[in-house]
């Protein structure tokens, strides 16, 4: 099953009750994904730093903070529960190769100018609830709520998955050609965590995206590629898409107003939306790329 | 009577609808913020007018029977999923397989019903205003599927014996679907249908009829090298 929702402000006007509106949407999901949860924030300020996401597992916060202050350019390190989010100027090839190699036992789950990324496993309430995304502001935010079927519950196998600079993706379904498509895609250079159908859709659009393609034309190149029962919604640092594979069993509705887009798998998750009643609603068209802001 | 779903749990509203005092004789029911909850006045099973005021999620109306249900908004996946009586009107869009498997009664959706439409149906009526979706009318066995706008790619794969009316164009027609010949009863039920669903500006006679060419009915031994 699995949930997924997304928000894309149109206008500043819902900027600070971003963590707010979406935490009430992923709340909404848990009936179709109560194993993990996660989500993305979009974050304007302060966009000449890179932000690492980091889920610390079991390594203790001081720790990790003694060891990064000597190896990454004056960092600044906030904590929510187990995860981190450490901003430095470094650039991400350098801080990659030392969380790699000093910090075997952490997880690096998304990194940007602008997103956040925050996952773990356990119901969606209470994930929600420790990450305090009700606090959180910004321009646009996806989330995950898992009902695991193709890898195990484990915080890697939780999405948003995040393989490139400011990008990340949620999926509801399952893809059948998966290792096939792993394969080909570490062969041109691709890092994959996890053995999760998911993290090869997330690096096949980052593999794209890289060679300069847009979105969009990732997206509809990945209806012929990704083979399997999706509606994904991914992220970049302006903006986000939804697409639906053509044989649409996988469910999504999506609420237009003048100030934001708003997408889930069932309207319920909605519901709590601001003049949501007088949005524009509607379900995305199977095999149609639809795309705000980028 | 008046349920709101703030208020109230699902579960009682529909317990209370599907256990209706008869010595009280209330047959008019009002639901309100319904924010899109799933199997809503689902299992009814007497008459009684009910209006719903807002979106309703999956499987809205599902087996009902008698009952005459108007939702005021959209449906999500299986509105009316196997109606046996009644009548269900959707004042806006409905999601997927809206009608599945219903044996009876008439369904009414005003706006578009997305794929899946009639899937399965096995006597139902449903007309809808706007378009349907692709595979609308899959394995559809009996009944009428009336569609005032465009009908989506493979319309009524291996169906049995239901009519297909479409007024505007189709992508294209699933296995074993072939348009065929309007005689003067079908114009004649197919207008008692437009009377009930309130349309007037539509003429019977500019629907197309659509139905089984009945060639997937018996196993043909020409067929063997596809299977």
């Amino acid at each position: 099953m699995c949930g997924i929702v997304g928000v894309y402000l149109k206008t500043k006007k819902f900027e600070k009750d971003l963590g707010k509106i979406l935490s009430g949407m992923l709340n909404n999901m848990e009936s179709r994904g109560p194993d993990s949860a996660g989500f993305a924030i979009y974050k304007t300020e302060n966009e000449k730093k890179f932000k690492y996401s980091i889920c610390l597992n079991k390594l203790n916060f001081d720790d990790f903070r003694k060891e990064i202050i000597k190896k990454v350019k004056k960092p600044t390190i906030n904590q929510y529960s187990d995860h981190i989010i450490l901003t430095t100027s470094d650039e991400p090839k350098k801080v990659i190769k030392v969380i790699n190699s000093e910090f075997t036992n952490i997880s690096l789950v998304g990194y940007g100018r602008s997103i956040e990324i925050f996952k773990q496993v356990g119901n969606p309430k209470d994930v929600v609830k420790k990450f305090n995304l009700e606090t959180f502001s910004g321009s646009h935010g996806i989330g995950h709520t898992r009902m695991a079927t193709e890898s195990a519950i484990t915080t890697d196998g939780s999405h948003p998955y995040s393989t490139g600079e400011d990008e990340c993706l949620v999926h509801n379904g399952s893809l059948s050609n998966h290792n096939n498509l792993r394969r080909e895609l570490k062969k041109q250079g691709n890092i994959f965590n996890s053995e999760n159908d998911t993290e090869v859709a997330a690096g096949y659009v980052s593999n794209s995206l890289s060679k300069n393609k847009s979105l969009k034309d990732t997206l509809i190149s990945g209806l012929k590629d990704l083979d399997g029962f999706y509606t994904f919604i991914t992220g970049t640092r302006k903006g986000f898409a939804v697409v639906r594979d053509e044989i649409a069993c996988k469910p999504a509705v999506i609420a237009e107003t003048d100030d934001y887009v708003s997408i889930a798998s069932e309207f319920q998750a909605m519901a709590h939306l601001p003049s949501v009643n007088s949005a524009k609603i509607f379900e995305p068209e199977p095999g149609i790329v639809y795309s705000w802001g980028n | 009577m008046e349920l709101d779903l703030k208020k109230l749990k699902l579960r009682s509203i529909n317990e209370t609808l599907q256990n209706l005092d008869r010595k009280k004789n209330e047959r008019d029911f009002k639901i309100i913020n319904p924010e899109g909850s799933h199997a809503l006045c689902a299992g009814l099973t007497e008459d009684m007018n009910i209006n719903i005021k807002g979106h309703v999620g999956y499987y809205c109306g599902g087996m009902n029977q008698k009952a005459h249900i108007t939702i005021e908004g959209n449906a999500g996946t299986g509105v009316a999923e196997n109606m046996m009586s009644g009548k269900i009107h959707v004042k806006g869009n409905a999601s997927q397989s809206a009608g599945a498997t219903a044996h009876g009664g008439l369904l009414i959706i005003d706006g578009d019903a997305s794929s899946r439409c009639g899937i399965s149906m096995k006597g139902v009526d449903i007309v809808v205003k706007g378009s349907v979706g692709h595979m609308s009318g899959f394995m559809s066995q009996s009944g009428n599927l009336i569609v005032c706008g465009d009908a989506g790619e493979a319309l009524g794969d291996s169906l049995y014996e239901t009519n297909i009316y479409i007024k505007g164009k189709v992508k294209s027609l699933g296995a074993d679907c072939v348009e065929k010949k309007m005689d003067s009863n079908h114009i004649k039920k197919l207008r008692k249908y437009l009377k009930e669903a309130n349309i007037k500006n539509l003429k019977a006679e500019s629907f197309k009829r659509y139905g089984s060419a009945r060639k997937l009915y018996n196993f043909k031994i020409d067929n063997l090298s596809s299977y």
